[in-house]
């Protein structure tokens, strides 16, 4: 079958590094990855079934691979060589190679998938974004679908994937909108992740899928007195308002609209107040200061974007006692009524269609074009588009919509 | 010989190109045949002593008041007022009228015995002076001998303490003043008149005034209401002003006008050529255009901005009056009518202006895009009596470089009001709906006002305001060599050149338009039949 895969290759891996200074996703054109035929995965055992990907989304993360510049972090929880593609939606194959239903693929290779018995606490709650066994099992180490050679990803035509992983999707859905409910899904999370919300002043810095998931989310979930929100890109800043920020500025007038948002005084760059909340969806060193800088003394900074390593300057973080968190994944979120505890994705699936997140899929390529695809998805907000898929339906074709460039 | 009246010519085609003004510099452009230039009358003869002026002045007042050392006595507590940096532009050479004046008055005031004086620099919500902009309004020896002291201060219009709230007008108006000045036994304001909307009641009714009691005129309404706000007769801004100054006197403050007014002499030698007709350049007129033009090619905009600022204008005073106000405000008026007044017959379709660097709000720093447009549809448009130079649903074409630039120490408001507001909308009635409030209480501008040198929170509303009218008034405006984004944000066109700026006016007042150019600076004021 057709696959993209990643290999492990220091020279072409640190070629890549260097070309991505030249511009984000650039990195692919020397990046260990390569268009290939390799066997289907097998099935890993009771509970596994084949899925074959419909439309592969190109996240953050995997622009961060293809630049060669991922943490280290993670060199012992993922497995080489794997096939990326974590944002899937695709065709369960029944016994006989029939279609068997249209599925959103969980990534998070929890406890469950991995055969481990008894799980690990976060597991047995079902908080599978914070499992302990990502590495064990009876799976290669990968924290997740997209990341773990025995699984497969979704840059390919098979892929294998625990029933646990499975999420049937609507038939009234297109798969634009499902393709979205895996990015839509680290939103929700998110902006619950962010804790009491009434009334509070939130920032959320930067605009690409994630950030404009995680307006949505906070839009539609949370009840935030005044959202604001930083946008480099005039589409960005079209979609930020249509999804529910009350004001949106470029990224350099954060600090002055906080200001005057939250009738702060200015001492230097930092501001005596500021925001109760600030959900960085960069993941720069640049955001995380910006975003310490807007933070109200004991106010909250959520990393929703991945940071990777970043030289910071903390002070404002001790002096300030400003709470500090990260936001990865999903699994089950206390939102419900009643105690009710439910899983990240089903309310990822309602904020799809309330928010109408289909609209942020801008550009469609074939497996083929892998090189446009990722470079089109590098430079995404500049040329008026914000999520890049691959598209492996039937009769496979390549198109772009809305404002891509 | 006494000075030629202001007119207006006819451009044929012997007519050498037209000078206009662009910022830090200027450009020639050949105006249609046909168009008509509006020229600024010469310069007035100045008084041969102004010393002896003022003194004459300070004891033949007029109106009901007494002579001023009449008015003075020991023990009594006496507060001089005085306009700040704002007037005149370019700020005048040494020695500075204000000063002359207010040491005419110190002299007298000493020689009646008077020891509780203060200065207090009428602010209203204008940024605070530094020092060397203090001295040079008062001079080296008022200075130093009141600012050591405590007693040289400036307006500090959110200083609790520091107000006092005098009741409302029979319109329900908050009139709210200096306290000091308030509650002193005279108060003496010295002003300079560049334009008639200056002195007057506005002079204590606005300079020494709070938020609370200017947001009653320096808003919407009263803005578009006046036709205009240099003509005190048909200003809903000067009722205001008046009945707040009627309602001050009534409250027992005891006020002691001194008005001054200015000649055109506008520029310094070197820049002679700015104050002449084109026509009648002289060898040395040329000489002196091409050498200033040809090395501000060459200079970096930063420096070019710091040699035009520190152009001191060789004004020299055509008239003092003092004594009460409104008798001293109309003989003010007179002087200035008779040097700027400049007949014009009728309306035109496109009105073109050139804009210096300099309006009142940006001495010593850059001029923003907010003032550019305040000064343009603020001042400039408004420069007229009877009717606008311009029809209704005509077309303004201004030429400046609108660079997206402010000065953060004095204009940090404006930057927000740029980006945030102007961003959403232009609609001054929207704006100052949703926006004023919350700009005019922002603790932060609050602290910048009354601690730096900023312009209050609410300031560039009402500069957005000033040109209220102008945006009620016209089809269009479009800005000539301005940077795009600042021009699109303002809600203006840009245009590259005058001959695309004048095809683009012609899509808003069709083919063959009439066009008038108003050639300022030195100003002058339309008379418009």
């Amino acid at each position: 079958m057709k696959a993209l895969l990643f290999e492990r290759n220091i020279p072409r891996y640190a070629a890549a590094r260097v070309v991505s200074s030249l511009g984000s996703g650039r990195g692919v054109t020397v990046a260990p990855l390569k268009l290939t035929d390799i066997d289907e995965p097998d099935l890993p055992g009771p509970g596994w079934t084949r899925v074959r990907p419909r439309l592969a989304g190109i996240c953050g993360s995997d622009l961060t691979t293809l630049d060669g510049k991922s943490s280290r972090y993670f060199e012992p929880i993922v497995s080489l060589p794997f096939v990326p593609g974590h944002e899937v939606v695709g065709d369960v194959e029944g016994p006989h190679g029939e279609v068997a239903g249209r599925v959103v693929i969980e990534p998070v290779l929890g406890c469950l998938a991995r055969g481990v018995d008894p799980p690990c606490p976060a597991c047995a709650v079902g908080d599978t974004g914070g499992c302990e066994r990502v590495a064990f099992g009876h799976l290669k180490a990968g924290l997740q679908t997209g990341y773990c050679a025995d699984t497969g990803g979704g840059w390919s035509e098979r892929l294998v994937a625990h029933s646990s992983q499975l999420h049937p999707v609507p038939e009234r859905l297109s798969d634009e909108a499902a393709v979205m409910v895996e990015p839509a899904a680290c939103a929700v999370h998110a902006a619950l992740a962010a804790g009491e919300m009434e009334g509070s002043s939130v920032v959320v810095l930067g605009a690409g899928t994630l950030g404009l998931c995680t307006i949505a989310a906070l839009r539609q979930l949370t009840l935030p007195g005044t959202l604001l929100a930083g946008a480099k890109h005039p589409a960005q800043r079209q979609l930020a308002s249509a999804l529910g920020a009350d004001l949106v500025v470029d990224p350099n007038e954060v600090p002055r609209a906080v200001r005057r948002l939250t009738r702060s005084l200015a001492a230097g760059a930092q501001l005596t107040g500021g925001a109760d909340v600030v959900l960085d969806c960069v993941g720069s060193a640049d955001s995380i200061e910006h975003a310490l800088s807007v933070v109200r003394p004991r106010g909250r900074v959520i990393l929703v974007g991945m940071p990777g390593t970043a030289r910071i300057d903390l002070t404002p973080l001790w002096h300030r006692e400003i709470s500090l968190t990260g936001a990865y994944a999903y699994g089950r979120e206390a939102a419900g009524t009643n105690g009710a505890r439910p899983r990240t994705f089903d309310l990822a699936f309602d904020l799809v269609v309330q928010a109408g997140l289909d609209r942020l899929v801008s550009a469609h390529y074939p497996l083929e074009r892998f090189h446009d695809a990722v470079e089109h998805a590098g430079s995404a907000g500049r040329r008026g588009a914000t999520k890049v898929v691959f598209d492996l339906r039937e009769q496979p074709r390549w198109r772009k919509t809305g404002a891509a460039g | 010989m006494s000075p030629r009246p202001g007119f207006v010519l006819e451009v044929d085609r012997s007519m050498p190109p037209t000078l206009i003004w662009h910022g830090e510099g200027f450009r020639l452009e050949r105006l249609p045949v046909g168009s008509r230039v509006v020229y600024p009358p010469e310069s007035r003869p100045p008084l041969d002593d102004p010393d002896a002026a003022i003194r004459h002045a300070l004891l033949n007042p007029l109106g009901d008041s007494q002579p001023l050392p009449a008015l003075l006595r020991a023990g009594m507590r006496l507060t001089i007022a005085f306009d700040d940096i704002s007037l005149p532009l370019p700020p005048m050479r040494s020695p500075d009228i204000r000063q002359q004046v207010i040491e005419a008055v110190l002299d007298m005031a000493a020689e009646a015995g008077v020891d509780d004086v203060v200065l207090v620099a009428a602010l209203a919500l204008h940024r605070r002076m530094t020092e060397p902009e203090l001295r040079h309004i008062v001079g080296d020896r008022v200075y130093d001998a009141f600012a050591p002291h405590g007693l040289l201060t400036q307006h500090d219009a959110e200083d609790p303490d520091g107000m006092l709230h005098l009741g409302l007008t029979d319109e329900g108006e908050d009139v709210e003043i200096n306290r000091r000045a308030a509650t002193s036994d005279l108060l003496v304001y010295v002003n300079i008149d560049l334009v008639p909307m200056d002195g007057g009641h506005k002079s204590v009714a606005t300079g020494l005034a709070s938020y609370r009691s200017l947001r009653h005129h320096h808003n919407v309404r009263t803005m578009q209401h006046s036709r205009s706000f240099m003509d005190q007769h048909r200003s809903e801004l000067h009722s205001s002003n008046w009945r707040m100054g009627r309602h001050i006197a009534a409250s027992g403050v005891n006020v002691f006008q001194i008005e001054t007014t200015l000649n055109n002499d506008t520029f310094p030698d070197q820049f002679r050529f700015l104050q002449r007709r084109e026509w009648e350049w002289s060898v040395r007129d040329r000489a002196g255009f091409l050498a200033v033009s040809k090395s501000l090619d060459r200079t970096p905009e930063r420096l070019a901005r710091s040699i035009f600022q520190s152009i001191r204008a060789p004004h020299a005073v055509t008239s003092v009056q003092a004594g009460e106000v409104e008798a001293v405000h109309a003989q003010a008026t007179e002087h200035l009518l008779a040097q700027q007044g400049v007949d014009v017959a009728g309306q035109t379709d496109v009105l073109t202006m050139g804009l210096p660097y300099l309006c009142p709000y940006n001495v010593n720093s850059v001029m923003n895009p907010i003032l550019v447009m305040c000064l343009g549809l603020g001042y400039l448009f408004n420069m007229y009596r009877g009717k606008p130079l311009v029809r209704p649903g005509g077309a303004l074409i201004m030429s400046h470089p609108t660079p997206w630039a402010f000065d953060p120490v004095h204009h940090p408001s404006y930057i927000d009001f740029f980006e945030q507001v102007l961003a959403e909308t232009t609609d001054p009635l929207e704006i100052e709906a949703k926006y004023e409030e919350s700009f005019a209480t922002d603790p932060w501008y609050i602290h910048l006002y009354r601690t730096g040198h900023a312009y209050h929170g609410v300031h560039p509303f009402y500069m957005w305001y000033w040109g209220a009218h102008a945006l009620d008034h016209l089809g269009g405006v479009i800005i000539v060599g301005g940077d795009p984004a600042a021009v699109r944000r303002l809600g203006f066109k840009p245009a590259s050149s005058m001959a695309d700026a004048l095809e683009m006016a012609s899509d808003v007042v069709g083919p063959d338009p009439t066009l008038t150019h108003l050639h300022v600076p030195p100003l002058l004021m339309a008379e418009v039949t």
